[in-house]
């Protein structure tokens, strides 16, 4: 976890020579998120600032967007997707499923910090669900039988 | 000659394991020291044949179907290269009947070339349609899609040569092509399907946009669910930018059209072609009044094309090889093909693109093999969260635009979702208003607080609370939505929803047998 002036060191250095633009915003706030995990209070004030922005027009866009987060979450987001699609071929077990196994709701991250679990819409996997990504690695096909494995082994890699 | 052996780099492929077979088949190779090389193809879209490993023949191209890694040393097992008379093989592809009965032609090139093979693209017919355009006037070109009958494919079905012609017709300083790829219906992929596995065609298809209405200047809004397409647009771009296919002098004329890929940061609403121009100016994804019209007054106020990916695409086939060859397949006024995306609870899922006019059972029994679990369909949603249910009695319809209006369904972007008896149809209408809560910009009334109103009110319904007067809230509920909303998002929520009220009542309301309502709702 970096210490907020850490944060703001790293921030200063993405912003330096980025275009400035409207119409860069928000690439040059995916790219905090990114990098930093989160769009905190301080990389709010620091884009706006660069972007010659209010901070509440920044505030508006971070909070408009669900990749953006306020606050970081677990290290590996585990996305059920919940999508029609999915939902015909079991995704809402697979959902409860995977909040037994890492012993969370939707919309949390476990207590060690591993896994942020939430639900998303569609990953146009729709003939192969139900659908699953973590990370950026998506995976089909994802029976409540074959998740414990997928997640045993990211939680093993670490 | 050093032979090909194919397993595809597409998102669905690759979700079931087609990397770890590509690696294991090339480990094979070196281990056998063949002539041969592993080739990333895109998918052809039968995802209930991926992964489908491929290899040359002099009668055709050979598939090996549903090829998990453990299989890959059997392939193998004779010591050289494996041919049609192999156990895991499936014989030629194109004489597939699931194939065959296809009539591809936006994704003819899909799963057949390298998507980054700018050469494999030429040898396909590629750039045909962009190099005629350069010897046309602008009239012309728009003339030409104007006369295929082209609609717009993203799910409007605007008439695509009128919105060009409206901003060829603009006098600006600067126009632009925007590609709408944010492509958020569940039980949709034909975008990310064409973008993966035949990239060059969607920036052929921007660039004779571009020519049609005079701009210089493209982007793609790609969301942010698809990392995998992502890549490949960009290696596209990136081709197309080192050939000259994009930049200074197009193809070596004096045109000028570059193209940028913007990420999307997941937002469904942001499929809306004003709010996805609101996030491109940097913005929240907040929906814009119409007028003006995004053809006059679009990205930074400025002229402005969006359209969707197959929207585009399909101008490259109509400029190749004419307006009336197009405009011969389809129906009434939906002419050309449409690629459905069959998904869901279904055997054969996958793309499959036909004439207009096929029946939802056709498509379902025909391609599709019932259902994935064996039990018997009981609905199939068209035209994603938005679109209806139809129940077992309207599956005789033929899918286009006209003849599912008028059952008060709609084809949208063509996802054909097929669910099973086990579904609760109470459940998917709630659903459906909860979706359009969660993802609603915000900005006007009847789809703000509408949809989670709805979503409280068919809650109750399901709970059996006071059925007949939460029965007539909800269909208040669902005409102020779709008369007051400002986007599609809040006018066609109550789709889905009064599609279940009008068949699947029983399901929406507590299942006290002989209800008065089912009768009233008859």
């Amino acid at each position: 976890m970096l210490t907020a002036d850490d944060e703001l060191t790293e921030l200063q250095s993405l912003l330096d020579g980025a275009p400035t633009d409207a119409s860069n915003l928000l690439p040059v706030l995916q790219a905090v998120q990114r990098r930093l995990g989160r769009v905190s209070p301080g990389a709010v004030r620091l884009v706006a600032a660069a972007f010659n922005l209010s901070r509440a027009e920044v505030y508006g866009v971070v909070t408009f967007y669900g990749d953006l987060r306020e606050t970081a979450v677990g290290t590996h987001v585990v996305q059920v997707c919940m999508g029609e699609a999915c939902q015909s071929v079991g995704c809402r077990t697979l959902m409860r499923h995977a909040e037994a196994t890492l012993g969370v709701t939707a919309g949390h991250t476990t207590p060690d910090g591993h896994f942020h679990l939430e639900a998303a819409y569609c990953f146009g996997n729709c003939a192969l669900g139900p659908t699953v990504r973590i990370g950026d690695t998506i995976h089909g096909a994802i029976t409540p039988e074959r998740l414990p494995a997928l997640l045993a082994a990211l939680r093993n890699a670490g | 000659m050093t032979r090909s052996i194919f397993v595809p780099n597409d998102t669905g492929a690759r979700s079931i394991g087609a990397d770890e077979v590509a690696d294991a088949i090339a480990a094979q190779i070196a281990a056998l020291g063949l002539d041969a090389a592993v080739v990333r193809n895109g998918s052809r879209g039968a995802y209930w044949l991926e992964p489908l490993v491929e290899t040359d023949s002099q009668t055709g191209r050979v598939g090996f179907a549903n090829i998990r890694p453990h299989q890959v040393a059997e392939l193998f097992a004779s010591g050289t290269l494996p041919t049609r008379d192999h156990p895991l093989s499936v014989g030629v592809i194109s004489e597939i009947p699931w194939f065959r009965a296809q009539q591809r032609i936006t994704f003819a090139r899909a799963g057949v070339i390298d998507p980054l093979s700018l050469h494999d693209y030429r040898a396909h017919n590629g750039l045909v349609g962009l190099q005629r355009a350069l010897t046309m006037s602008s009239q012309d070109i728009v003339r030409e899609v104007m006369n295929a009958g082209l609609r717009g494919r993203g799910g409007a079905a605007f008439p695509a040569g009128i919105k060009w012609e409206t901003v060829r017709n603009a006098t600006a300083s600067q126009k632009y092509i925007v590609c709408n790829a944010d492509e958020g219906d569940s039980g949709t992929f034909a975008d990310r399907l064409l973008m993966e596995a035949d990239p060059f065609q969607l920036i052929e298809g921007m660039t004779i946009a571009a020519l049609a209405v005079g701009a210089t200047e493209g982007l793609i809004y790609l969301r942010s669910e698809y990392p995998y397409t992502e890549q490949t647009l960009r290696d596209a771009l990136r081709l197309a930018r080192e050939a000259g296919v994009l930049g200074p002098a197009v193809l070596g004329s004096s045109h000028t059209f570059d193209i940028t890929l913007r990420i999307g940061a997941g937002s469904y609403i942001c499929g809306e072609e004003t709010a996805l121009l609101e996030s491109l100016e940097g913005k929240r994804g907040v929906v814009r009044a119409k007028p003006p019209l995004p053809a006059l007054s679009g990205l930074f106020g400025k002229p402005t094309v969006v359209n969707n990916v197959l929207t585009l695409a399909a101008a490259t086939d109509i400029l190749a090889t004419g307006s009336d060859a197009y405009a011969a397949a389809g129906v009434e006024r939906s002419r050309g093909t449409l690629p459905f995306q069959l998904c869901g609870n279904v055997r054969r899922g996958g793309l499959v693109e036909l004439p207009f006019g096929i029946t939802v059972r056709d498509l379902l029994e025909t391609f599709g093999g019932g259902t994935r679990s064996g039990r018997p369909a009981k609905a199939i949603q068209v035209g994603g969260p938005l679109g209806a249910y139809l129940p077992t009695t309207q599956w005789d319809t033929p899918l286009a635009y006209e003849s599912m209006a008028a059952i008060g369904a709609m084809l949208g972007h063509g996802g054909v979702v097929v669910f099973d008896e086990t579904v609760d149809m109470g459940e998917q209408a709630e659903f459906a208003m909860a979706f359009c809560a969660h993802e609603s910009c915000g900005k006007c009334t009847p789809c703000r607080l509408g949809s989670t109103r709805g979503a409280e009110v068919i809650a109750r319904l399901r709970r059996g609370e006071d059925s007949r007067k939460h029965w007539s809230l909800l269909e208040e509920l669902c005409e102020t939505m779709e008369l007051g909303s400002l986007c599609a998002l809040g006018g066609l929520t109550p789709m889905p929803v009064r599609s279940v009220m009008r068949h699947f009542a029983g399901d929406l309301l507590s299942s006290a047998p002989g209800h008065v309502l089912i009768s009233e709702a008859t």
